[in-house]
Order: structure tokens, then sequence, then C-alpha cells
């Protein structure tokens, strides 16, 4: 972790139908952190990753990415929406997927041409897919889509990975696969925003914490702020988690 | 053949391409629908245009008519913004509505000029040779052809330009906004094309038609391949086929045209339903009937791993002991015989190497629900490809 601050989320307001699920967010996450985002179903984890990717506009309030708008700094941003909004059953194959990754950095209209294609199978040899490649995407596991789509933020070569619940449906293997890559991001010098959801593997898998519930409730390094306190105020009731120090 | 049988079938060949390509794409995207509330909603704009310009293949008609069609989508998406109701709810409020309008302003205003309900909706092929371009004296053609020919071209030109952004749009929303391909722009490109291609071909197939002409090719498709190149291709095949071969099946039951053509679209996505080689009703029969067979497979050799003793596995003993799950002891016997899994001893029934081999593998597949176990294993038995 440095002292820059790679994404800065100043009053963020989202509304669905004038109906607010994100509350005037004020956040920072600094350079270098491997950070869940934590909180109940229908705190807005997943709206707060597609506000500040763009993807949802808000009714209010502002984000930089480095300083800078999020349209200024795609190429430094790579994604890993829900495994869930995708249909499996697109006719495409595993390699595919993961170049879509390079679309970003391709610009419209141009073509992926070999350069692509082999950080594509680079970053599949990595997340261990690579007798797969030709895999139709609906003839894979769970555990092993997820992975592709771990590949496919890998392909995007960023500064800042937003997750949206990676571990998702995957199996305990998977999970340590990815949690190991993730680990190696965050080595490497990345920061990384995971939407996540088993409070139980938080203080090993992450250094930072976000608490959401509309609005919210804390942020900072797991070993400060991740208590019963915060979790209660998170989650309403007296929740009890074993800490692992 | 005659030239304008000639004519006729290249029309229909160009239409069907045209509307197949599209088509593919609303198919991935579960927008069927959407197509068939285009094609009724376009009505008004082709009317109010044809008052503009009293040419049906007018560009300025063929532009007004797009735009309606994109406001029915623009109208379907309020509507179902507002949460009160849903999609296919929001699309059965709109197209209707607006064919409405375009039925009352052609009762009230057209009944003297060749624009009436029955052409709309089923459109004739037939007559397209008639209607000719003419330029300083000079024919150089069906007009009908000139219109689809170009709508064709510009359609080719965009997939060509956008098939990745298409690609991404579709698959993932979420990830082409954030990659900075809005999938916005993308659907809403996708749906001028869509419009622009259905009031093209609406004179020649008409409005109920051009549905089954985008719709039917892809569906098919979607049948055969997991490539989304190769779906393109070969929906645009299995359009060209349909037109084809429905012009004449029309000229031997002197039926019409479109009709015809629509039938052999039904008619190929039948065969393909039936025959496809994956998706196909008879090959996921067979597989079922597969995978009963190796699930009984893989029970037996268990069965034969768990015990040493002779008398349990004496052949008179498994097949009273074994409940065989509609599938006939001998069919599994011989599955495993000729995979060279057993070996059979004066009706004393012993597993070979491979058979323990495998009989491992599967178990422990069935306990850790590992696929990266099995893969060899999928080349040979179905159970284990999902």
């Amino acid at each position: 972790m440095s002292d820059l601050i790679a994404i800065q989320v100043d009053d963020l307001t989202v509304a669905y139908n004038y109906k607010p699920v994100l509350w005037d967010i004020d956040l920072q996450v600094p350079e270098g952190v491997l950070m869940a985002i934590v909180g109940p179903n229908g705190a807005g984890k997943s709206t707060l990753i597609k506000a500040i990717l763009g993807i949802i506009k808000p009714i209010a309030g502002s984000i930089t990415i480095y300083g800078e708008p999020y349209e200024k700094q795609r190429k430094l941003v790579a994604y890993v929406p829900q495994k869930g909004t995708v249909d499996w059953d697109f006719p495409t194959t595993a390699i595919d997927v993961v170049m879509m990754g390079t679309y970003g950095r391709l610009g419209w209209i141009k073509r992926p041409g070999t350069k692509e294609k082999k950080a594509a199978l680079e970053a599949l040899e990595k997340v261990g897919m690579l007798a797969f490649k030709n895999r139709q995407i609906s003839q894979l596991s769970g555990g092993q889509q997820q992975r592709v789509f771990l590949a496919r933020a890998l392909v995007q070569d960023a500064s800042i990975y937003f997750m949206d619940e990676p571990f998702q449906g995957v199996d305990a293997t998977t999970e340590i696969a990815i949690i190991n890559i993730l680990k190696e991001l965050r080595r490497a010098g990345k920061t990384l925003v995971v939407v996540h959801h088993d409070l139980q593997t938080v203080p090993e898998y992450f250094d930072w914490v976000t608490f959401l519930n509309v609005k919210k409730i804390a942020t900072g390094p797991v070993k400060d702020i991740f208590n019963d306190d915060n979790l209660t105020k998170t989650y309403g009731i007296n929740y009890k988690v074993a800490i692992n120090k | 053949m005659t030239t304008p049988q000639i004519e006729i079938q290249l029309i229909a060949s160009i239409v069907a391409i045209a509307c197949a390509i599209p088509g593919v794409f609303l198919v991935l995207r579960k927008m069927a629908l959407i197509s068939d509330a285009i094609s009724h909603s376009i009505l008004p704009g082709i009317v109010l245009g044809f008052f503009l310009t009293h040419d049906l293949n007018s560009p300025i008609l063929i532009l007004l008519a797009a735009l309606t069609g994109v406001i029915t989508v623009v109208l379907v998406e309020a509507i179902q913004k507002t949460g009160l109701v849903k999609e296919d709810t929001a699309i059965g409020l709109v197209f209707p509505a607006l064919f409405s309008i375009g039925v009352i302003l052609i009762a009230k205003n057209a009944n003297d000029v060749h624009l009436d309900v029955d052409a709309v909706l089923l459109g004739e092929l037939a007559f397209a040779p008639f209607d000719r371009l003419m330029m300083s004296g000079m024919d150089l053609g069906p007009k009908s052809l000139w219109v689809m020919g170009v709508i064709l071209v510009i359609i080719i030109i965009l997939l060509f330009l956008f098939f990745k952004e298409l690609k991404v749009s579709t698959f993932d929303a979420g990830l082409s906004s954030a990659l900075g391909i809005s999938p916005v722009v993308m659907h809403y490109g996708l749906m001028s094309v869509s419009s622009v291609t259905v009031v093209g071909a609406f004179d020649a197939v008409g409005a109920i038609l051009v549905v089954a002409m985008m719709i039917a090719p892809a569906a098919t498709a979607y049948l055969l391949t997991s490539d989304l190149k190769k779906m393109i291709g070969l929906s645009v095949f299995f359009g060209i086929f349909s037109a084809i071969s429905g012009y004449w099946v029309a000229h031997w039951l002197d039926a019409s045209i479109s009709g015809s053509i629509s039938t052999m679209l039904g008619v190929v996505f039948l065969a393909v339903y039936l025959f496809a080689p994956n998706k196909g009703l008879i090959s996921v029969l067979y597989r079922q009937k597969q995978q009963r067979t190796e699930v009984s497979l893989i029970t037996f050799l268990l069965h034969l791993n768990n015990h040493s003793e002779e008398e349990e596995r004496h052949i008179n003993h498994l097949q009273e002991h074994i409940n065989w799950q509609k599938v006939r002891s001998k069919t599994v016997l011989d599955l495993a015989l000729k995979n060279n899994m057993i070996t059979i001893d004066r009706s004393i029934v012993s597993l070979t190497d491979k058979g323990k081999e495998f009989t491992e593998l599967a178990l422990e597949y069935i306990i850790t629900n590992k696929d990266e176990k099995i893969e060899p294993m999928k080349d040979d038995f179905f159970l284990f490809r999902g």
C-alpha cells in the first residue's frame, strides 16, 4: 500500500426509480490494497462498483480514479461482473471471452490480433484453464467460468481490479486459486476491490474493508475496523464472527 | 427460368440475408419479440412516408418508417422503466397501438393507392419485378432489389466494422460499458438497423413474415454451433435455402411465395431441432439413454470393486442384486467387456486393471466433484460431459 489514493468517491448518491440505493458515500481507497466490500443483500455493493465504473449514472457526487474521471482512466481499470449477469449459453469459447478483455485497449472497430491472442493464452494459463481454451463456455463448470472471467480481467492488465462476488458458486479449490491470484496482484502493487459475502474469510483474504449498507458504515484496514461493532452497525444484528488475528 | 423468376429468387435471397444477420443478435439478446413489435409499428411511419413521397421504395419513406421502429423500442423501454409492467407486456401495449394508428391512416386516406393492410401484413413478392428502377430510360432492374441490395451492403459493412462491439455488448453489457463500448449505442444501432431492414423487407415479404426471416434462421443456427461467426454464416445459409426452396414450393403449389418461404423456414427449423448433433431432440434422447447405461456401468463396477468374494461376482447374482434402472444387464456387461474393464471366467466377473483404474477415477470424481480428474474420460463417456 502506498500513500496514493487510487479511488476517490465523494458524496455519491445513486437511486433506482427515485429510491436511493446508495446515500452520500464518501470513500477513499489507497493504492495497493486488497479491499472487501461487505454488507447485507441490497446494501448497494454491486451498485457502488457499477457507479464507479460509469455503468450506472449517479444522481449526485463525484468519482475519480487517480484524480481523473473514470472515462479518462478506463485503461487502468479491469472489471469482473457477477457470473450470473451473462448468458453462458452464448455461442463462444473460453479464449474468446478472455480476448474480450483486450477490447477496451483496442478501441472501436480495431480487431484483436496475434498479440491479443497471446495475452489471452497467458491469462488462461495463469488461472489454470489453458486446457479448456477452446471449450464452449456453457460446457465449463461454475468454478471454471469464474476462472475465465478472472483471466479476462488479467488480460486487461490494469492497475485497479473490481470484482463482483468472484467466489460465488465456486468450490474450495477454485476459491483458493482465485484468492492466490488476487494476493499476487496486490503484491505487484495493484489495487483490488472485491464484493464479498463470506465474513469468515475477510481477515484471511483481505487487508482493507468497507462496510456498506446504503450508507457507508466504515472503511479502513481490516485489523483496525473489522470488529463486532461495525458488523453490528452494518448488518443490524449482533453479529459475532471469529476474527482470526 | 424466366427473368422475373430469377429476380424474385434474388430479391427473396437478399431479403433473407439482410434479415438473418441482425436476427442472430436479436435472438442472442433474447429480443426476438422486439422484431415482431418493430415490424408492426412501422406501419404508421410507412403510411406517413407514403403520403409524403408517394413511393414505397423511397429512401425517405424507409428512414421515416425505421424511425417509427426505433420509437417503438424507446416507448417499450420507457413503459418498462416505470417498473409497473414487464417487458413482454410493454411490447404488447406499444405495437398494437402504433399499428392501429397505421391501419386507421390507411383506411381513411389511402384507399385509392397501392397500400392496403393485406399487402402490409403478407407482402407480395410476385409483384416485386413489376416495379422497376428506370434511369434515363434504362431499365436497371426491380426497385426492391436495389433497395434491399443497398440495405444488405450497409448491414454487411456494419457487421464487419462492429463485430467485436456487437459481440461484447451482447454477451456482457456490464463489461462492455466499463470498457467504453457503450451498450446503449450498440443497442440503438442494432434497433435502427433492424428497423431499416424490416421496412425494406416488408414490401416483399410483409410485416408478419419478416419476423420469421429474422428469427427462424438464427434460432436454427443456434442449435448447430457454438461459434458466433459460424452462427451468422449458418443463419445466412438457412435464410437463402428457405428463400429459394420456398419460392419453388410456391411455384408448384401455386401459393403465396412469402407464405411458402416461411413454411420452409419452419420445416428447416423442425428438421434441425430433431437431428442436430448435440442439441437436437434425437441426440438428447440418445445421450440420456447412454448416460443411464453408464450410471449402471459405474454402479456395477463399484460393486465388483467392493467385493472380492466370488459369490458376489457371479453373473446370476449380479443380475438379481443390482437395480439396473431400465437398463438391460447384458448391455452393461457388453459395454464393460468392450472397454476391457472386466473379464468373465466361468460366470465369475472380475475387474481388469483398466476397470479398476476407471472405477477409482470415477469414484474420485463422484466424491470430489473435480472436473480435471475425468477430463480424458469425457471423450469416451457421455456421463462426464455434463
